[in-house]
C-alpha cells in the first residue's frame, strides 16, 4: 500500500494559479471562437499570473517562513521557504509584465508579434497573404503559462528529480515560443531549432548528473545528498555528478562557456519572448543554481567553489569583450545577459556555510532588479520599427532623442541600470553582490566584476551618446505609439528601476528577510 | 557480469550520444543522439537501482521516458517547420543567425 503524500495547498497555490491557468488556456484555444479567443486568453494568463503572484506574497506575509518555519511539501519533494517563495513571487510578477508585452496589438500593423498559424512554411503564398491579415496567435499565452509554472516549480524543486522535469516544462514551451514570430520567420525558426538541439543535449547532461549523484547517495533528495555529501564529501562519483548538474543549469543560466545559444536565440526570437527568456528564465535558473549548492552541496562548498569562481570570470569577460563588437542591439543585450550571468555567479560565491550567507539575498535581489530593467529595455525595442518590424541595427537608433525624447530617455534610464551607474537599480544590485563576494573573501574577483563593468558600460554608453548626439537618418525607422500594455510595462519598470536605485532599502530588507533556505 | 559493466556500458553510449550530438550535420540524428544519451541514463539509473537495492532508480527511468517522449513531439514538430521551409534539415544550412 503506497501512502499519499501530504499537500500543503496554501503553499502550491502560486503552482496551482499557474498551471490551472495553463490547462484552462488549452481548453480555450480548442473550444472558444476565433473572435473571443485573443481577449480571453489574455485574461486566463493575467489572473494565473497575478493570481500567482499575490498568493505568493499572500503566503509569505501570513507564515513564518524563516528559520524553523521553512517547511517541505508533497513527500519532501517541493520546498516551502522563504527564498523560494521569493523567487516564484519574482517569476510571476516578471511573468505578468512579459504577458502583457505579449498582448501588445497596438504597434505591428498586423496587430501581433507572432506568427498567425506557425505551421504555414515561411514564405509561401498563404504565409504572405496571412503576415498581413489581423489574424492572431493565441497559442502562445497557454505556452508562457505553462513556462512559467515550471520555473516556478524549478526555484522550489527539493529533489533532483522534480528539479529535472520542472526543467523541461520550462524549456519545451520556450524552444516553440522562440518559433514564433510573425516576420523574419525563417531567423525565428532557426532560433528555435538551435535553442531545442542545444537545450535538450544540456539537459541530458543534468540528467546523467543526476544519475550519478542517485548512485553515489541512493537518493536525489537534497537533504539526502546533503547528509552523504557530509559524510564522504570528495567522493568521485559525487563531484563528477555535481560538476554534469552544474553545466546543465550554467546552459539555462546562459552563462558562458555554455552561452554559445544565446545570442542567436535572443536575436531570432520574437522581442516579447526575448524579454520574458532574459528575466524569467534567468531568476528560475540561478534559482535552481543556488538551491543546490547551497542546500545540496553546501557543506562541500570546496569542491564548487574553483568551478564556479572560474565560470563567473569567463562569463564577465565574454560578456563584456563580444558585446563591444555588437551591432545588433537585441544581440548586445544577449551578450549583456551573459555578462550579467557572471556578475550573478559573484553574488552565488557570497555563501558562508557557518552563518547567514549574504550572497542568497545579494543574488535574489540582483535577480528581481536585473529582470525588471531587462523586460523594459527590451519593451523598448519592440516600439523603434521600420517596414520590415523591428528596426534592432545600432544605426536606426541614431538621433532618436530628436524624435522621440520620452522613449530616448527611458532607454537611458533601463541602459544605465544594466550598466550599473549609480543612482539606478543595476547599481545596488551590483554593489549588493560584490560586497557578498567581498565579505566571502573573494576580493580578486570582484576586481575583475569592476573591470567588466567599466568595458560593458562602454557599449550601453555608446547607445545613449547615438540617440542623443547624432543627427538622425532622413529614411530612418518610425517610433510606434505603444497601447496600453506595453505603456504599462514601461511605467513600472521605469518606476522600478528609478525607485530601487534611490530607495532600494525596503525591497533589500525584503531580500534579505526571505533569504533562507529549506535543508 | 557484474553490476559495473552496465555502467561503463551507459557511459559509452552517453559518450557516443554526445559526440554524435558535436560532429553530426542532419537535425534529425544529432536528435537521435540526444535520445541516445538519455537511453544511457535510463541505463545507468537501473543499474544503480539494483546496486543500491531501492526501487527510486526504476521509478525515476519511467519519468525521463516520458519527459523523452513529450521533447520528441517538441523536437520534431520544430524540425518539421524549418524543413517545409528550407527543404533541408543539415544544421550547417541553418546559418542566418551568426556574430
Amino acid at each position: 500500500m503506497i501512502e499519499a503524500p501530504d499537500l500543503d495547498y496554501a503553499a502550491l497555490a502560486p503552482l496551482l494559479f499557474l498551471f490551472g491557468a495553463a490547462c484552462i488556456g488549452v481548453l480555450v484555444e480548442a473550444f472558444a471562437r476565433r473572435e473571443v479567443r485573443h481577449p480571453v486568453q489574455l485574461a486566463v494568463a493575467l489572473v494565473g499570473t497575478v493570481g500567482g503572484f499575490l498568493s505568493a506574497i499572500l503566503l509569505a506575509s501570513t507564515r513564518e517562513l524563516s528559520g524553523d518555519g521553512a517547511d517541505v511539501t508533497a513527500g519532501d519533494a517541493l520546498a516551502v521557504d522563504g527564498a523560494g517563495i521569493f523567487l516564484q513571487a519574482t517569476i510571476a510578477g516578471l511573468g505578468a509584465l512579459s504577458i502583457l508585452l505579449f498582448a501588445e496589438r497596438a504597434l505591428d500593423p498586423a496587430r501581433s508579434s507572432f506568427v498567425a498559424a506557425a505551421a504555414v512554411p515561411a514564405g509561401s503564398p498563404r504565409d504572405r497573404e496571412l503576415l498581413t491579415s489581423e489574424r492572431v496567435q493565441t497559442e502562445v499565452y497557454p505556452l508562457a503559462t505553462f513556462a512559467l509554472g515550471g520555473m516556478m516549480l524549478f526555484v522550489a524543486a527539493n529533489d533532483l528529480l522534480v528539479m529535472f522535469v520542472a526543467l523541461e516544462v520550462l524549456s519545451l514551451p520556450l524552444y516553440l515560443m522562440c518559433g514564433l514570430a510573425r516576420r523574419r520567420r525563417l531567423l525565428s525558426q532557426e532560433a528555435a531549432v538551435k535553442y531545442f538541439l542545444l537545450g535538450a543535449f544540456a539537459s541530458a547532461f543534468f540528467l546523467y548528473g543526476l544519475a550519478l549523484v542517485y548512485g553515489a547517495t541512493g537518493s536525489v533528495r537534497l537533504s539526502a545528498v546533503q547528509e552523504a555529501v557530509t559524510d564522504g564529501g570528495g567522493d568521485t562519483l559525487l563531484v563528477l555528478g555535481l560538476a554534469l548538474l552544474i553545466v546543465g543549469l550554467m546552459f539555462k543560466a546562459s552563462v558562458a562557456p555554455f552561452h554559445t545559444w544565446t545570442p542567436d536565440v535572443y536575436q531570432g526570437a520574437p522581442t516579447p519572448v526575448t524579454a520574458f527568456m532574459a528575466a524569467c528564465t534567468k531568476v528560475a535558473a540561478f534559482g535552481a543554481i543556488l538551491r543546490l549548492l547551497y542546500v545540496g552541496f553546501g557543506t562541500d562548498e570546496w569542491t564548487w567553489r574553483p568551478l564556479i569562481y572560474g565560470i563567473a570570470i569567463v562569463s564577465m569577460i565574454v560578456g563584456a569583450v563580444l558585446g563591444l563588437t555588437q551591432t545588433d542591439l537585441k544581440r548586445m543585450l544577449a551578450y549583456s545577459s551573459i555578462a550579467h550571468a557572471g556578475f550573478l555567479l559573484t553574488g552565488v560565491l557570497g555563501f558562508d556555510a557557518t552563518g547567514d550567507s549574504p550572497g542568497l539575498s545579494a543574488t535574489m535581489f540582483y535577480l528581481l532588479v536585473y529582470g525588471l530593467t531587462t523586460i523594459g529595455a527590451f519593451a523598448v525595442l519592440t516600439m523603434i520599427r521600420d517596414g520590415d518590424g523591428e528596426a534592432t541595427h545600432l544605426s536606426s537608433w541614431a538621433g532618436l532623442a530628436q524624435r522621440s525624447p520620452v522613449i530616448a530617455a527611458v532607454m537611458t534610464l533601463f541602459l544605465l541600470a544594466l550598466a550599473g551607474i549609480p543612482l539606478t537599480s543595476g547599481f545596488t544590485g551590483k554593489f549588493a553582490v560584490f560586497r557578498a563576494a567581498i565579505d566571502d573573501g573573494a576580493w580578486p574577483l570582484v576586481v575583475v566584476a569592476l573591470l567588466t563593468s567599466a568595458v560593458a558600460a562602454f557599449f550601453y554608453l555608446r547607445v545613449v551618446v547615438l540617440m542623443y548626439f547624432s543627427e538622425p537618418a532622413p529614411d530612418g525607422p518610425t517610433v510606434g505609439v505603444p497601447g496600453l500594455p506595453t505603456t504599462i510595462v514601461l511605467a513600472v519598470t521605469a518606476a522600478a528601476t528609478l525607485v530601487l536605485g534611490v530607495v532600494p532599502g525596503s525591497v533589500l530588507d525584503l531580500a534579505g528577510q526571505a533569504a533562507n533556505l529549506v535543508g | 557480469m557484474t553490476l559495473a559493466h552496465y555502467l561503463v556500458l551507459a557511459a559509452m553510449l552517453f559518450t557516443i550520444g554526445a559526440v554524435g550530438v558535436l560532429v553530426r550535420r542532419n537535425a534529425i540524428v544529432v536528435f537521435m543522439c540526444v535520445e541516445l544519451m538519455l537511453n544511457s541514463v535510463n541505463l545507468t539509473l537501473v543499474t544503480f537501482a539494483r546496486a543500491t537495492g531501492t526501487v527510486d532508480g526504476q521509478i525515476m527511468a519511467f519519468f525521463v521516458m516520458v519527459v523523452a517522449a513529450a521533447e520528441v513531439v517538441v523536437g520534431l514538430a520544430i524540425i518539421m517547420s524549418i524543413y517545409r521551409t528550407r527543404r533541408s534539415a543539415s544544421v550547417d544550412d541553418a546559418n542566418l543567425l551568426k556574430y
